[in-house]
């Protein structure tokens, strides 16, 4: 910073900050508080933030109905098996089209983004046949497939945006040195690319995470992943607010756990290498 | 390293179906309410007799479980060996083959004991094709207590007029007792059954005999704005979107003076656990207008097996256990016999102990006195009592059911959402060719 | 300058992704036009013969259709709009010196992770019922009548909740935007006397506007496709139904699988014309 801070507006902007970020973060703190209350407590008028009595009967309830860590493994493959082989077709993809361009170059980037807005709702019913056919519904590699196809535009214009950052100076100089296609890939390509497939890897393992609309429609048991979990907790009978928010806490911990210790490559991530 | 242990879970499963080629393993889809909730508890009991047959549950919130299902066996999928379905899909499925006739059932299943209601709105042409897991009619529940200090006595019999009358005497806006809760929720299965049963009640009907809507009839106007004055001068705040679960959550916290729905809900409010008003809740029949026809509805949580299972044998097998007689014995020794399913077997009537549950009584009653083959006033071209047994209902049901919604939620008058309703009911039977 | 080498390996690099990607367009898309011609009623036996244009023609003009196109337009809109003001506001707020900007940042980032059917629950009975609701709540300490949010203020309660999940995107890209900002150019602004007003709209406004533009065309994708946001809430009613909800309903409730793809071959032309719109607008912004 070029210029002093005066302290007195360094407090207030402290203030605002941290106001504005509890205010967004409150709904998530609300049901993490309200996962460790009995049902009575959690509907009390005036409601009680911290001093009531903490329970985690809610979360053995949830366990013992439904069966956590199946549906949590269902997720961590469908979600790290289609990021992986997303990035699989997408590298070699991206890279053509970052250092060998020609003049459709955009226009399958645009096109294949279009892909993305195509709505799912549309082809949900050909789709259901299609699995049916080949034997995919309640598949793991089914639905791997599927939401590896949703995010591939996503991923295939993040790392294009990535590649193209690299000085094409750097491959030029390669390949004077002798270097062939194989070892430009390998050696100077990968690790400056890596940062860039990084944060690739992290946003689209969130997306593929909190998909909701293939993940329930074309899954039953046995590859059921979170989002299924939850559907099974939109309206129980009785008071459920306590045991919903034990559910949505076990349901959304491992995605935000992840996020937050990977906090500098997402933000990198979420802005698409477009913006710098 | 975990891609390597993907890898080895993955062949060691592949391994695992191999050869576990005995272990038979049926996916059971049902419903997520306390019932059925219960009985995962108590498969124990199924799989330690048939070790052979593993169950795997698939739990879903009722709106996404007939989208499921429906799904499913209509693209025949075949995820499902068990599917839990009601008294609405059983005939028209059944009609297309697409369940499993449920006969041979085991020599101790008793398929005479079911109710005849029961047993009759779950048959194609006689034969059984989904088995009862528990049976619902619907009735007047009310706060004892509430009508004690309102000055008033519910009849076993009441009126609509009646209804309305204890609703304002009851109602206590600044405590927050509401004088009535009732369904505002859109859905076929949601507010659409309850309002189907209150237009039967004032002599209203869907269709007359040439398929024609009738949604623009003198009946379906009182019908409507009755329930649409009722519920916006003595039910709670945001009643649109009050389902069955979420008025049961309001009746058990002591807001509702009266709640008029599945007979089902008076085990939960009657137990001490989950009711702050479990003491004094007293049952009546559903209300009438003096012209024949009671608002009480019939339906059945039922268990079938579609044709596309490949494990039928062992499908029956679970869901004759799980409508059994010996099943009923199983959650009265584990939960007491309140928590029974109630409204499938005639010998749970008869058994002594359930005579003293205090809701056995007025459930059976309320069962006994719904006709899905004669559901209104006037004849109708079709079967069911808050349904129209067609496979359009799901779609009319739920389309005209977000008209009233909107109608509750005060951005419409009953005309506009009676007349909407009606427009949108011609579109979607013309559209299926009628 | 690149060689025919090295660009018949480009091509063949490319294939994968271009052959799966057409195969996931096509496929689907042509098994969809294919029904929309058909009278497709499964649970009345399945293909019930050719309707030529029927579908189409009974789609857009039930009474249903025109109101989920404006519903469709206003969440997104809504949603556009109220993520890109307070995405601003926030960005140049979190961008001055403050104590602790690491955590902050952690909680603002916070929802993005959240499943959209997770936060729809959550809002729904917790914060927006009219009863036990935590607004509710607080509505009767300040001796106000609470609000039944889902019914009486439909669109505004979905607006609410995805812009609730989408904020932190917005913000973030914004926020990398205004750090990158000139502070020398900013300074000599202010030198000279510019009000703070005309310091934004001048200087940091323009240099927001490539992450603005980014913003719009990936919230649009995603928001276009909403869809467990309303399933979870008001399943349609209220004026909710947009279009992707309404062929929902006439695909899985009504298991009208003719008259639904017709809708959906409507959305997915509708999709194309904003992804065109989009795309022109982007792409230009991208070139430079």
């Amino acid at each position: 910073m070029a210029r002093a801070v005066s302290t007195r507006r360094k407090t207030l902007t402290t203030v605002a900050a941290w106001a504005v970020g509890l205010l967004i973060f409150f709904p998530i703190l609300w049901t993490f508080l309200t996962s460790f209350k009995t049902e009575a407590t959690a509907i009390a008028d005036p409601p009680v933030f911290l001093f009531f009595d903490w329970t985690t009967e809610n979360y053995s309830v949830v366990q013992e109905r439904s069966d956590y860590m199946r549906f949590l493994w269902n997720s961590v493959i469908i979600a790290g098996g289609s990021t992986l082989l997303g990035i699989i077709i997408a590298v070699p993809a991206a890279w053509a089209m970052a250092f060998v361009p020609s003049r459709w170059t955009k226009d399958i980037l645009l096109w294949m983004l279009s892909t993305k807005m195509l709505p799912a709702v549309g082809v949900l019913y050909p789709m259901y046949l299609i699995f049916i056919q080949l034997g995919l519904l309640d598949t793991r590699i089914g639905l791997t497939i599927v939401l590896m196809l949703v995010n591939l535009p996503i991923i295939v214009w993040m790392l294009y945006t990535y590649f193209k950052e690299i000085p094409g100076e750097i491959l030029e100089a390669a390949r004077m040195d002798g270097a062939g296609l194989k070892e430009e890939l390998l050696y100077v390509l990968t690790p400056m690319a890596i940062p860039g497939i990084a944060s690739t890897v992290l946003l689209n393992v969130i997306l593929a995470w909190n998909e909701a609309f293939w993940t329930l429609n074309l899954t039953a048991a046995s590859a059921a992943p979170l989002t299924a979990f939850i559907a099974s907790y939109s309206s129980p009978e009785g008071l459920f607010y306590a045991k919903l928010s034990a559910a949505s806490t076990m349901a959304i911990a491992p995605i935000l756990i992840l996020g937050w210790f990977s906090q500098k490559q997402l933000v990198r991530g979420l802005t698409f290498g477009a913006v710098k | 390293m975990p891609l390597k242990n993907a890898l080895c879970a993955a062949s060691a499963l592949a391994l695992l179906t191999a050869t576990g080629a005995t272990a038979e393993t049926i996916t059971i889809a049902t419903v997520n309410n306390g019932d059925m909730i219960r009985m995962q508890g108590l498969t124990d009991d199924f799989t330690s007799a048939n070790p052979d047959i593993e169950l795997e549950w698939v739990t879903l919130e009722e709106n996404v479980l007939r989208q499921r299902v429906t799904q499913d066996i209509a693209a025949n999928g075949g995820q499902f060996d068990v599917m839990t379905i009601g008294m609405y899909e059983t005939p028209i499925w059944a009609a297309q083959g697409w369940l499993v006739p449920l006969e041979d059932m085991g020599e101790d299943y008793d398929v005479d004991d079911i109710l005849p209601a029961m047993r009759a709105g779950l048959s194609y042409e006689d034969t059984l094709y989904a088995a009862p897991f528990y049976g619902e009619s619907s009735m007047v529940m009310y706060r004892t207590d509430l009508m004690e200090q309102a000055g008033l006595e519910m009849p076993d019999e009441p009126t609509w007029e009646f209804i309305a009358e204890a609703a304002e005497a009851m109602t206590d806006k600044d405590n927050e007792i509401y004088g009535i809760c009732l369904r505002g929720k859109a859905g076929w299965g949601e507010n659409m059954a309850f309002l189907t049963t209150v237009a039967n009640s004032f002599g209203a009907r869907w269709f007359n005999e040439d398929w024609e809507p009738q949604l623009d009839s003198r009946e379906w106007s009182e019908a409507i704005n009755f329930y649409y004055d009722l519920m916006t001068n003595y039910g709670p705040p945001g009643a649109s979107t009050n389902g069955f679960n979420e008025n049961l959550a309001l009746f058990q916290q002591g807001k509702c003076g009266m709640w008029i729905d599945a007979t089902v809900a008076a085990s939960f409010v009657t137990n001490p656990n989950d009711s702050t008003v479990a003491d004094s809740v007293g049952f009546a029949l559903a209300p009438d207008t003096g012209k024949g026809k009671r608002a009480n509805w019939l339906w059945a949580w039922a268990l079938a097996v579609p044709a596309g299972s490949d494990a039928k044998d062992a499908a029956k097998k679970f869901v004759a256990w799980a409508t059994s007689k010996d099943y009923l014995e199983l959650v009265a020794e584990n939960e007491g016999w309140a928590n029974v399913p109630p409204g499938s077997r005639t010998s749970l009537y008869e058994n002594e102990n359930y005579q003293d549950v205090p809701f056995a009584e007025m459930t059976l009653q309320s069962i006994n006195a719904a006709d899905p083959n004669n559901p209104t006033v006037d004849d109708v071209p079709y079967v069911g009592i808050q349904y129209v047994a067609i496979p359009e209902w799901a779609g009319i049901g739920t389309s005209a059911g977000q008209e009233f919604s909107a109608m509750l939620a005060g951005q419409q008058s009953p005309e506009e959402a009676l007349q909407k309703a009606q427009t949108l009911v011609a579109d979607e039977m013309e559209a299926a060719g009628y | 300058m690149s060689t025919q080498h090295s660009r018949s390996a480009a091509r063949l690099m490319m294939a994968p992704a271009v052959i799966v990607l057409l195969a996931w367009m096509l496929v689907p898309l042509t098994m969809t036009l294919w029904f929309s011609f058909k009278n497709y009623l499964p649970l009345r036996g399945g293909d019930l013969g050719w309707t030529g244009f029927d579908n189409y023609a009974r789609f857009v003009t039930s009474s249903a259709f025109w109101p989920s196109v404006y519903a469709t337009l206003v969440i997104v809109g809504g949603v556009l709009v109220i993520t890109i003001f307070f995405g601003v506001l926030l960005a140049l707020l979190l961008d001055q010196p403050f104590w602790g900007q690491g955590v902050v940042r952690i909680l603002v980032i916070a929802p993005f992770f959240v499943m959209p059917t997770v936060s729809a629950l959550v809002w729904k009975n917790m914060f927006m019922d009219p009863v036990n609701g935590l607004f509710a709540h607080l509505w009767r300490f300040f001796g106000a009548e609470p609000v039944s949010w889902l019914s009486e203020a439909p669109l505004f309660s979905i607006i609410l909740i995805v812009s609730w999940q989408w904020l932190p995107f917005a913000t973030l890209i914004l926020l990398t935007a205004t750090q990158s900002l000139d502070s020398e150019q900013l300074e000599a602004a202010e030198m000279d006397g510019a009000p703070p007003l005309k310091r934004f709209w001048h200087i940091i406004l323009p240099h927001l506007s490539r992450a603005i533009t980014v913003v719009l065309l990936i919230q649009t994708i995603f928001l276009l496709a909403i869809f467990a946001e309303i399933f979870v809430t008001t399943q349609g009613s209220f004026g909710t139904r947009t279009l992707t909800y309404l062929i929902y309903q006439r695909v899985l409730e009504s298991q009208n699988v003719g008259l639904g793809s017709a809708g959906g071959v409507y959305a997915i032309i509708l999709a194309n014309i904003v992804a065109i719109f989009l795309m022109r607008i982007v792409g230009k912004n991208l070139d430079t």
